[in-house]
C-alpha cells in the first residue's frame, strides 16, 4: 500500500476568525500502481488534501503516510504537475525538466538522457534548446510532466492539469498521459473537476463535496484498458459519469 | 520582431524608394522625431536672430554647435569631462553595489525589512542637495566628495528595486520549489534573484541618470575641475553658448550610460522583452 490517510482532517482559521472546515474525516488507500482521479465541486478541499500529501501544507489532525511514514514535509519520491506549467521562463525546457535533479543534488549526467527520452516520449525532442516562451500551453504542460518523472518518482501529483488546455488539446493530453502511465507504472493521483476525465482516466474515483469537504463516494472504474476516446460513448461509461453526477445534483452544481 | 524582419527582406530586394517606404509605415516615430528637432532647432534659431536676442541671454543652436567643436577638441575641456565622468561611474558602482547587497539582504529577512524600511524611506526624504555642502566638508574639494554624493543618490533606486523585485516571485513558483525539496539558498538563487533581475535594472537605469545630477550638485558645491565646476566658471563670464555645450555634453553622457545598462540588461534578462514597460519599479 503506498498512501493511507485515516481521519484526516484540516481546519483553516479564517482571518475574521471563523474556522472553514476544508477537509473532513477523509478516509482512502490508494496502492502502487494505481491510477486514482479526485472529482468535486469547487471549494470541496481537492487541492487542500494534495498539499498535505505534497507536504507542503499541514494538517489538522488524522494521519497520512506514505509506504507507513507519516508525511511530515516535501518528499523526494514525488513528482508533481500543477495547473499552470510553471516553467522557468530563463531556462531552456530541457534545463527546466532536469530542476528536480538540479534541486535534490543528483547527478545531472546521468538524468540527461532520461530527460532527453522523456521529451522524446511526449513529442517535444526538438524543443529542448527552446525557452518556455516559444512553446504552446500544451507543449508547456507536456514538458511539465516530463520533469514531474525525471526523477522517476513512485508517486506522481497532478492538481488539475489541463484544467487550462481547450477541449482538443485535453483529450490529446489524457491519452498521452495515460501512454505515459501505462510506459512508467506510476501511482498517480490526479484532481479534476471534469468528471468525464475522471472516469475516463481512472482505476479508482474519489468523488468530493464541499462545505465540509468530505467523501461521498469511492467508485471502482471497471472498463478496460488501453483505453480510447471511443469509450467516452459507451454505456457503461455514461453509467458511471451519471452515478457520480447524482452526488452535485443534489446539492450544487459542479463548477 | 519577427514581422519585422520579414518586411525588411522583402524590402532590401525591393527599390531604395519602396525601402524607405517601409521604414517609414514600420516605424513612424523616427522620422517624426527627427523633424520634431529639426523644427526645434531652426524655429530656435530664427528667434534668436529675428529678434537678435544677446547671446549672453540666449545662445543661437549654431553658437552652440560651434562651442561644442572647439570644446571638444581641447584638451582642458576632456580633462574636465574625464573628472565628471569618472564620478558619475565610480559613485554609481558604489552607490548601485551597495544597494543591491543591502537590498539582497534586507528582502531576505521580512521582519527586518519592515523594521528598517521606514528608516531608508526617511533618509530619502531628506534630499541629497542639501547634504552635498556637509558632504563636501567631509570628504574635501576632490572627487572624493562627488563620488560620495553621487552613490548616496544612485543607492536608493537600486536598494528599493532590489527588495521589491526579490518579493515578486509567483506563489507557485515558490511552491514548485519547496514541493521538489529546494533548499533555502536554492530557492533565493535559482527563482527569486532571476525574478528580481529585471527590477535590479529599472533601478540601475534610474540610478544611472541620477549619478549624473549627483556629480554635477557636487560640482556646484565645491570643485576645483569637473563639468559642473566649468559651467559656473562659464556662467560668471557669461558664456552661454559654452554653458549650453556642456549640457549638450552631458545630457549625451546620460544617455549613453543609460543605452550600456539597457544593453546589459537585454543580454543578462534576455526572456523579457526591455522595451516592455510590465515591469514599474519604485
Amino acid at each position: 500500500m503506498l498512501i493511507k490517510s485515516t481521519a484526516l482532517s484540516k481546519i483553516y482559521n479564517s482571518r475574521d476568525g471563523e474556522s472553514i472546515h476544508a477537509l473532513h474525516d477523509i478516509n482512502f488507500s490508494i496502492e502502487d500502481g494505481e491510477f486514482v482521479t479526485i472529482v468535486g465541486p469547487s471549494g470541496c478541499g481537492k487541492s487542500t488534501l494534495l498539499k498535505i500529501l505534497i507536504g507542503t501544507l499541514g494538517k489538522t489532525s488524522g494521519s497520512v503516510a506514505v509506504r507507513d511514514q507519516e508525511i511530515v514535509g516535501p518528499n523526494r519520491d514525488l513528482g508533481i504537475v500543477f495547473q499552470a506549467p510553471v516553467l522557468l521562463p530563463w531556462r531552456t525546457i530541457l534545463n527546466n525538466v532536469l530542476l528536480p535533479i538540479e534541486l535534490q543534488g543528483q547527478d545531472f549526467a546521468k538524468f540527461n538522457q532520461r530527460a532527453i527520452d522523456l521529451l522524446k516520449l511526449v513529442g517535444l525532442e526538438g524543443f529542448k534548446d527552446k525557452y518556455p516562451s516559444e512553446l504552446s500551453g500544451g507543449m508547456q504542460q507536456r514538458a511539465g510532466i516530463c520533469r514531474a518523472l525525471v526523477h522517476d518518482p513512485s508517486l506522481l501529483l497532478m492538481d488539475e492539469p489541463f484544467g487550462a488546455l481547450d477541449a482538443m488539446t485535453r483529450e490529446n493530453m489524457n491519452l498521452e498521459l495515460l501512454r505515459i502511465w501505462s510506459a512508467h507504472r506510476k501511482t498517480v493521483m490526479l484532481v479534476t473537476h471534469s468528471i468525464p476525465e475522471a472516469v475516463f482516466l481512472a482505476d479508482r474515483v474519489i468523488v468530493m463535496s464541499a462545505r465540509p469537504g468530505r467523501i461521498v463516494e469511492i467508485i471502482d472504474v471497471d472498463l478496460p484498458r488501453p483505453r480510447n476516446l471511443q469509450m467516452i460513448n459507451s454505456s457503461s461509461f455514461g453509467q458511471y459519469v451519471a452515478q457520480i453526477r447524482t452526488h452535485f445534483d443534489l446539492s450544487e452544481g459542479i463548477d | 520582431m519577427a514581422i519585422t524582419n520579414t518586411n525588411s527582406v522583402v524590402a532590401s530586394e525591393a527599390k531604395e524608394k519602396l525601402n524607405i517606404k517601409e521604414f517609414v509605415r514600420e516605424r513612424p516615430e523616427i522620422p517624426l522625431a527627427v523633424g520634431l528637432l529639426v523644427v526645434f532647432l531652426v524655429g530656435w534659431e530664427m528667434i534668436v536672430r529675428i529678434f537678435d536676442v544677446p547671446i549672453i541671454m540666449v545662445p543661437a543652436p549654431s553658437d552652440v554647435y560651434i562651442s561644442l567643436i572647439d570644446n571638444l577638441t581641447s584638451l582642458s575641456f576632456l580633462k574636465h569631462f574625464g573628472v565628471t565622468f569618472s564620478e558619475v561611474v565610480v559613485g554609481f558602482l558604489l552607490g548601485a553595489s551597495v544597494g543591491l547587497l543591502l537590498g539582497a539582504f534586507i528582502g531576505q529577512f521580512r521582519l527586518l525589512e519592515k523594521t528598517v524600511y521606514p528608516y531608508i524611506i526617511a533618509i530619502q526624504t531628506v534630499p541629497k542637495v542639501a547634504v552635498a555642502p556637509i558632504i563636501v566638508i567631509w570628504f574635501g574639494f576632490g572627487v572624493e566628495s562627488k563620488m560620495v554624493i553621487t552613490a548616496m543618490i544612485s543607492f536608493f533606486p537600486v536598494l528599493a528595486n532590489t527588495i521589491v523585485g526579490l518579493r515578486a516571485t509567483p506563489a507557485e513558483q515558490l511552491e514548485l520549489l519547496k514541493a521538489y525539496t529546494a533548499t533555502r539558498s536554492q530557492i533565493f538563487f535559482k527563482v527569486k534573484v532571476p525574478q528580481a533581475l529585471p527590477y535590479i535594472f529599472v533601478g540601475l537605469n534610474v540610478g544611472i541618470v541620477l549619478a549624473v545630477i549627483g556629480a554635477i550638485v557636487g560640482e556646484f558645491v565645491g570643485a576645483q575641475a569637473g563639468l559642473g565646476y566649468l559651467i559656473m566658471q562659464r556662467n560668471f563670464s557669461m558664456d552661454m553658448a559654452g554653458t549650453f555645450a556642456i549640457l549638450v555634453v552631458l545630457s549625451a553622457m546620460g544617455i549613453t550610460l543609460h543605452t550600456i545598462i539597457q544593453s546589459v540588461q537585454k543580454r543578462v534578462v534576455f526572456w523579457m522583452d526591455a522595451n516592455d514597460d510590465n515591469i514599474m519599479g519604485v
